[in-house]
């Protein structure tokens, strides 16, 4: 997939760019963050491939069409809280959030609640945030950031309620 | 005063027990246990509605995207590494920190738009920045806006999957809220955590 393609394209670009302007500051500044670098990811690989590799198990149990059910006929802010839930429950990545939001604008759906959806799914699903955000930041962090994002699907689905469709 | 010694902790980031800012990890946290028990449960459950099979084939799948992240988290590590070490701390904390105002924000916000990568660069280098002296306010408004408003996700997935015109427009909605969640986070930090904290490093 070319976008994939270009996103490793930019991602080891910017690689390359700061280990350049590192490598600038003389070669010990270099070699001191290339092997804080490497640490890191020795750290980080055992945590990673757990929640990778577990992932698919978590995503079994819990079938897309529990959550699709959830983003169901009910409209107004009823909904919209259903929707907030549904997201912060989807198992899995990217493509399983974005097709079950398509569904449910396609069956019917209605859109504050699919922004509502897919914002909350952004913000906050548990299975990235377990997975991809804890292993990263200190635990503090991680579930103060979700705490605080918690009002945000909500917006998000009064201003999609204010200025209407796309 | 002393900001620009090695071995001084980063301001933010008491909740690391370790004197290097923020940077050494332990290998197995509570969040590990948690996260194996869940894996754990959930292939039992697998394997007794699909047999050895089921558990299997989502085994092979899995291992095969863990192959493919690899490379991109080691470039996620090196980017988050090689950014804390040549993000000035100072400028850091007067540009990104608590006292860094609505500036603040919008710095955050800018950078995590235009962020490249997935959760493998953003998480390392949010990581890096509160390590370097960036606030939790100013974090968030990076994360979150990374998530929202960053166009890796909306390029790659979601107008493949959800079409343009809804993703522009999702976007357009989601522009002011990174800001807004970085003042919230702002907001309450200074509330949940009062000033002794900080007080020693910060004047």
């Amino acid at each position: 997939m070319s976008a994939a393609l270009l996103i490793d394209i930019l991602l080891w670009g910017s690689v390359f760019g700061v280990g350049l302007i590192a490598f600038r500051r003389g070669p010990p500044v270099f070699k001191a963050s290339l092997r804080e670098g490497s640490m890191d990811f020795v750290n980080i690989v055992p945590r990673i491939a757990l929640g990778v590799i577990g992932s698919g198990y978590i995503a079994a149990i819990i079938p897309q069409e529990v959550i699709t059910g959830w983003l169901g006929p009910d409209s107004g802010w009823v909904g919209v809280a259903t929707a907030v839930v549904a997201g912060a429950a989807t198992p899995g990545g990217p493509v399983i959030g974005f097709s079950i939001g398509t569904v449910a604008l396609k069956s019917g759906g209605g859109v504050p609640q699919v922004v509502a959806y897919v914002v909350a799914w952004a913000l906050f699903a548990f299975q990235r945030v377990i997975l991809w955000e804890i292993p990263f930041m200190p635990a503090r962090f991680v579930w103060f950031r979700c705490a605080v994002s918690v009002p945000f699907p909500f917006v998000a689905a009064a201003i999609a309620m204010v200025i209407g469709k796309p | 005063m002393s900001e620009l010694s090695p071995k001084s902790p980063a301001p933010a980031e008491d909740a690391e027990s370790e004197p290097r800012p923020g940077r050494a990890r332990k290998p197995i946290g509570w969040s590990t246990i948690i996260i194996a028990a869940l894996v754990a449960v959930s292939a039992g459950l697998v394997w007794r509605r699909d047999g050895a099979d089921g558990v299997l084939d989502i085994l092979t799948h899995d291992l095969s995207l863990f192959g493919g992240i690899l490379p991109r988290v080691l470039a996620g590590c090196l980017l988050g590494a090689f950014i804390s070490e040549i993000l000035p701390h100072e400028k850091v904390s007067r540009s990104l920190g608590p006292k860094s105002g609505l500036m603040g924000l919008l710095i955050g916000t800018a950078f995590g738009a235009i962020l490249p990568g997935g959760p493998f660069t953003a998480y390392p280098v949010a990581s890096a920045l509160l390590a370097v002296g960036a606030d939790f306010g100013a974090t968030i408004a990076m994360v979150v806006s990374w998530t929202l408003i960053g166009y890796g996700r909306a390029v790659a997935w979601e107008i493949p999957i959800m079409g343009t015109d809804f993703t522009l427009w999702r976007i357009l909605i989601s522009l002011p809220l990174p800001v807004l969640a970085g003042a919230l986070g702002r907001f309450v930090y200074v509330r949940i955590y009062p000033q002794p904290h900080a007080k020693d490093d910060e004047n």
